[in-house]
């Protein structure tokens, strides 16, 4: 019993990190020496050694991607801070569905913003060749994970 | 009254200068803003966007510390970007305004101002691109005259571009303002459906009492009503069968005690 509970909150926080990771980190499209993400375009000089960072531009788009990363995140946090407030108040054989839901939409919102970043970034970034970076992955990695950790939470039951 | 100020600050060396400088700062900084008494301030917006052929309103506030008289001016001017010269383009004076009916701004600028309201703000219709500039508002409330005028710059778009943010924040506000209010009916709904049920709950056992307490005394009519009890907790959900029995239940538990 104690196994298993170890074992889903190593997952949450597992999705938590990824999503923190995909958020912040700047590596949503990568180029010969240069790179975006949400927040700004890096670019290096050709020699290596200095970096140029301007901030991203003002799209609709692009703006409400960072909103679903960030509210995916929120959601996350507040499903574990639920977690924690229904693993001591809940009776037995209740199951964590407020806890299940937040996480299975925070993984919903995570994969709407993939998807809309998907589509809409040539709207933004006009480089010919490019291909996605790691944090782009993480966050395509996070939504099935996300969705996995609310299903089980959902079908969870408590005991002892 | 600057220069009467300056003498002030002096003080003998040697004097505990750390101790007391604080306080000399805050005295000097509070009779620098409040020494002016004769002054008006004027206040407007920093920029403008506006859209090509639409309207924009330029606002310009005052602060006086005299009362608004009759006297009261205002004078808008405009200054074309890259341009040094500044004409002027509106004035207001004695309770009347006075439009441009000559220059680039003829028949496009509205007086929407009201002195009592110490606003002195002006509308221009039908935009171009001609209108990028710099316009100050200038306010005379005699005897109050001395004080600083304000800018506010106007640009013109084709499409008034959303400040960065908008988007971000309605977004998110939107989701969990969504989120938090279904979360707070399906509570209140969860809720009242428990306090019914209690009560319900409550009913029928006080109920049950009654009757136990009736048929330990008729052990052949115990069958026949059990059954009854027991088919009325079973439905106690569907709220007009529940309540149908339970008035028949009550009446026959009075009738019978009577």
């Amino acid at each position: 019993m104690l196994l298993l509970l170890l074992g889903i909150i190593v997952l949450h926080v597992a999705v938590l990190v990824l999503l923190f990771v995909s958020t912040i980190v700047s590596q949503w499209i990568v180029g010969n020496g240069h790179s975006t993400d949400l927040w700004q375009n890096c670019s290096t000089s050709s020699s290596g050694n200095i970096q140029h960072c301007s901030l991203s531009s003002v799209n609709e788009w692009l703006q409400s991607v960072q909103a679903t990363m960030i509210l995916s995140v929120i959601f996350s946090v507040l499903s574990l801070f639920l977690f924690f407030c229904q693993l001591f108040t809940l009776t037995k054989g209740g199951r964590f569905y407020i806890t299940g839901i937040f996480q299975i939409l925070a993984g919903l919102c995570v994969m709407s913003a993939a998807a809309i970043y998907t589509v809409r970034h040539p709207e933004w970034h006009s480089n010919s060749d490019y291909s996605y970076g790691f944090a782009y992955i993480l966050a395509w990695v996070a939504f099935p994970l996300a969705l996995l950790s609310g299903v089980i939470y959902v079908i969870l039951r408590k005991r002892e | 009254m600057l220069r009467a100020l300056a003498p002030a600050p002096a003080m003998a060396p040697g004097a505990p200068w750390s101790n007391s400088s604080p306080a000399l700062a805050v005295l000097l900084f509070s009779s620098l803003v409040l020494s002016p008494a004769w002054a008006i301030v004027v206040y407007t917006d920093r920029e403008v966007h506006g859209a090509v052929g639409s309207r924009v309103t330029l606002h310009c506030s005052f602060w006086s510390s005299e009362w608004v008289s009759d006297d009261i001016s205002f004078t808008w001017r405009y200054q074309p970007e890259g341009g040094r010269d500044a004409i002027s383009i509106f004035h207001y004076a004695k309770g009347q305004p006075y439009i441009d009916e000559v220059g680039a701004f003829k028949e496009r600028i509205q007086w929407v101002g009201d002195p009592r309201w110490k606003d002195g703000s002006i509308v221009i219709h039908n935009l171009d691109y001609s209108d990028n500039g710099t316009f100050t508002c200038d306010v005379k409330n005699p005897p109050d005259i001395v004080g600083k005028t304000s800018q506010v710059t106007l640009y013109v778009f084709e499409k008034v571009p959303t400040r960065y943010g908008v988007v971000l924040g309605a977004v998110i506000g939107g989701v969990l303002g969504v989120v938090l209010l279904l979360l707070l009916l399906f509570y209140l709904v969860r809720y009242c459906w428990l306090r019914r049920q209690a009560a319900l709950q409550r009913r029928l056992s006080a109920m049950e009492k009654g009757k136990l307490h009736k048929t330990s005394k008729d052990s052949s009519r115990r069958g026949r009503q059990t059954p009854v009890l027991y088919a009325m907790l079973d439905h106690s959900r569907s709220t007009k069968a529940a309540s149908e029995k339970k008035s028949k239940g009550l009446g026959e538990s009075r009738k019978d005690k009577k």
